[in-house]
């Protein structure tokens, strides 16, 4: 096993019991600390496979903003933080068989991929990811249409909520 | 390849040598030199710390007309170690019903958004952590863990009050985040590179001589970011006693205060290293490393006064008035000057030198004047509505 594996591994296993932890414990601003802690775990996923601008963004959006948001919005909505209800329904096995059946699903179909047991080339060197990111979004041939598109829509939500919460005198 | 010409590579040879002189294995070798390299820049960044601690109170001290500590040492140099040792020995208060974890992780995780920054600051050509090819990017999402700590101390304090400030300290951090961004894409489209090396290589102008207008707002979000004055309402002191920071003692307080001093010579560093030069000066960074640390610290503490001036200067403004000072007139402005910048970047790229710096200069003043001139007839007209009926009023008393 190398250095990268144990780390992923060790990276991968946090991240789980954070998320596990996010929808198991029963403060909800400790709710949101553990996603925060999931979110920066995936990041740190982000940053071993190379992709250093995801895992910053990742950080930026995820943790700066929504993250932050969540946690407002909880302080601001609720007097009491902690839930005193059941934490499962009577559908509890229903939803464990469906998580269960999608991940064995998944697992079986990534396991027939040709590329599921190979080792990733390596990353010549001079390689500019964020280069090729910018050239992708933006270039006529890349993704620029479906980028503006959801420029476009991001756009429309905004003007949206800001209609709704205006104040008409 | 001598000590003096690429002094932390030497010294990580020689360690790596002596690691697996022991029988070590490489990789292991390799990781505790790492290691051994944080340990050391961090040792380095909280002895300075404890020195700023220093001339932050000498320097409030003059802008205050006074002379500041000036009994323990010469200059008052051993007052800073009397604050630690006064902050250790305090009593280490947790107040009731506070979420203790949470409590006790916020000053770390403070401390930590600052450090962490330094990861990306090259202190010399051959000295640096790491060059990341999104280093400007990294400075936001460092940004934002001191955004989450803020929170999570006021929170887990179980005080109205600090709950209070860091609402008021986080809206000011979120706010301002954006024209910080937009402002450091504008060094990012002069250098074709979001890495801070690569923009420090391509200042052979400074850029501060392209867009002072970015110079300008970056300071400006900097502060804000701080929570510095004017930008200090987290912390009012008549309303809230001290903000988000109210329900901690001893060296817990401590490492807010020493990291908001640190992120501020920090923030100074990041000005002088996106719109100075950096380490550069004249050429003078070739002659030696050393020489190049000499530089960047110098200019760090250069931005640091500025920051210190800025406080001791100015005072506090409202919420409302922050709001509406950042979403109205500091994002837009930015933004278009991001949008200008680009275009002109694009429209002069085959230019002379002469003509690219002019056009760029002449670009920026134009964006300042026409945003100052709005500015100026909006609040003409705001005075107006808000002065207006009071002399009606002052009319009708007579």
């Amino acid at each position: 096993m190398t250095g990268e594996q144990i780390f992923f591994l060790i990276v991968g296993i946090v991240t789980l019991i954070s998320g596990l932890m996010v929808v198991t414990v029963r403060n909800l601003i400790h709710a949101a600390l553990w996603l925060v802690a999931t979110l920066f775990g995936v990041a740190m996923i982000y940053a071993i496979l190379n992709a250093g601008f995801l895992a910053v963004v990742q950080v930026v959006v995820y943790i700066g903003a929504i993250a932050i948001l969540f946690i407002f919005a909880v302080m601001l909505t609720r007097r009491q933080a902690a839930e005193t209800g059941a934490s499962v329904n009577s559908n509890w096995w229903l939803g464990a068989i469906a998580a269960v059946a999608t991940f064995a699903g998944l697992f079986f179909l990534l396991k027939s991929w040709s590329g599921f047991s190979k080792t990733a080339a390596a990353i010549p060197s001079g390689f500019d990811a964020v280069n090729q990111l910018g050239d992708a979004l933006t270039s006529a041939n890349g993704y620029v249409l479906p980028f503006e598109v959801a420029s476009v829509l991001l756009l429309a939500a905004l003007v949206g909520a800001v209609y709704l919460a205006f104040n008409k005198k | 390849m001598n000590f003096w010409n690429d002094p932390l590579k030497v010294a990580a040879d020689w360690l790596t040598g002596i690691f697996t002189g022991w029988g070590m294995n490489t990789v292991v070798a390799n990781v505790l030199v790492a290691f051994l390299g944080i340990l050391m820049l961090i040792t380095i960044l909280m002895v300075i710390d404890i020195f700023l601690v220093w001339i932050e109170r000498k320097v409030v001290a003059r802008f205050q007309d006074r002379i500041g500590p000036n009994r323990l040492g010469p200059f008052g140099l051993i007052q800073p170690f009397a604050d630690i040792i006064k902050l250790m020995i305090k009593e280490d208060t947790t107040p009731d019903h506070a979420d203790k974890f949470v409590y006790n992780i916020a000053p770390m995780l403070s401390m930590m958004s600052v450090l962490i920054l330094w990861a990306v600051v090259p202190l010399a050509p051959v000295m640096l952590g790491v060059d990341l090819n999104i280093g400007a990017l990294f400075i936001i999402a460092a940004g934002s863990i001191g955004t989450l700590s803020i929170i999570m101390a006021g929170w887990s304090s179980n005080n109205k009050f600090s709950v209070i400030g860091a609402f008021r300290q986080v809206a000011v951090m979120v706010s301002f985040e954006v024209p910080m961004l937009a402002v450091l894409l504008i060094p990012t489209i002069f250098a074709g590179s979001m890495g801070i090396n690569a923009i420090i290589q391509s200042q052979n102008i400074w850029f501060v001589w392209l867009s002072p207008l970015a110079a300008v707002i970056f300071m400006i979000a900097a502060i804000a970011e701080l929570g510095r004055a004017p930008f200090d309402l987290a912390e009012g002191e008549s309303e809230l006693v001290s903000g988000y920071n109210i329900e901690y003692s001893g060296m817990k307080f401590g490492m807010f205060y020493a990291g908001e001093l640190l992120h501020a010579f920090t923030f100074g560093g990041f000005w002088s290293i996106m719109f100075f030069g950096g380490y550069r000066f004249f050429g003078l960074e070739l002659v030696s490393p050393f020489l190049a640390i000499a530089i960047i610290l110098f200019k760090a503490m250069v931005g640091y006064w500025i920051i210190m001036w800025v406080k001791y200067t100015v005072m506090r403004i409202r919420i409302d008035q922050m709001l509406a000072f950042n979403w109205k007139f500091l994002t837009p402005v930015a933004f278009v000057l991001v949008m200008v910048t680009a275009l002109m970047n694009t429209l002069l790229r085959g230019a002379p030198s002469w003509l690219f710096i002019t056009g760029m200069l002449l670009s920026n003043v134009i964006v300042a004047w026409v945003s100052l001139e709005i500015v100026r007839s909006v609040s003409r007209k705001e005075r107006e509505r808000v002065e207006g009926p009071k002399q009606v009023v002052a009319e009708a008393h007579h």
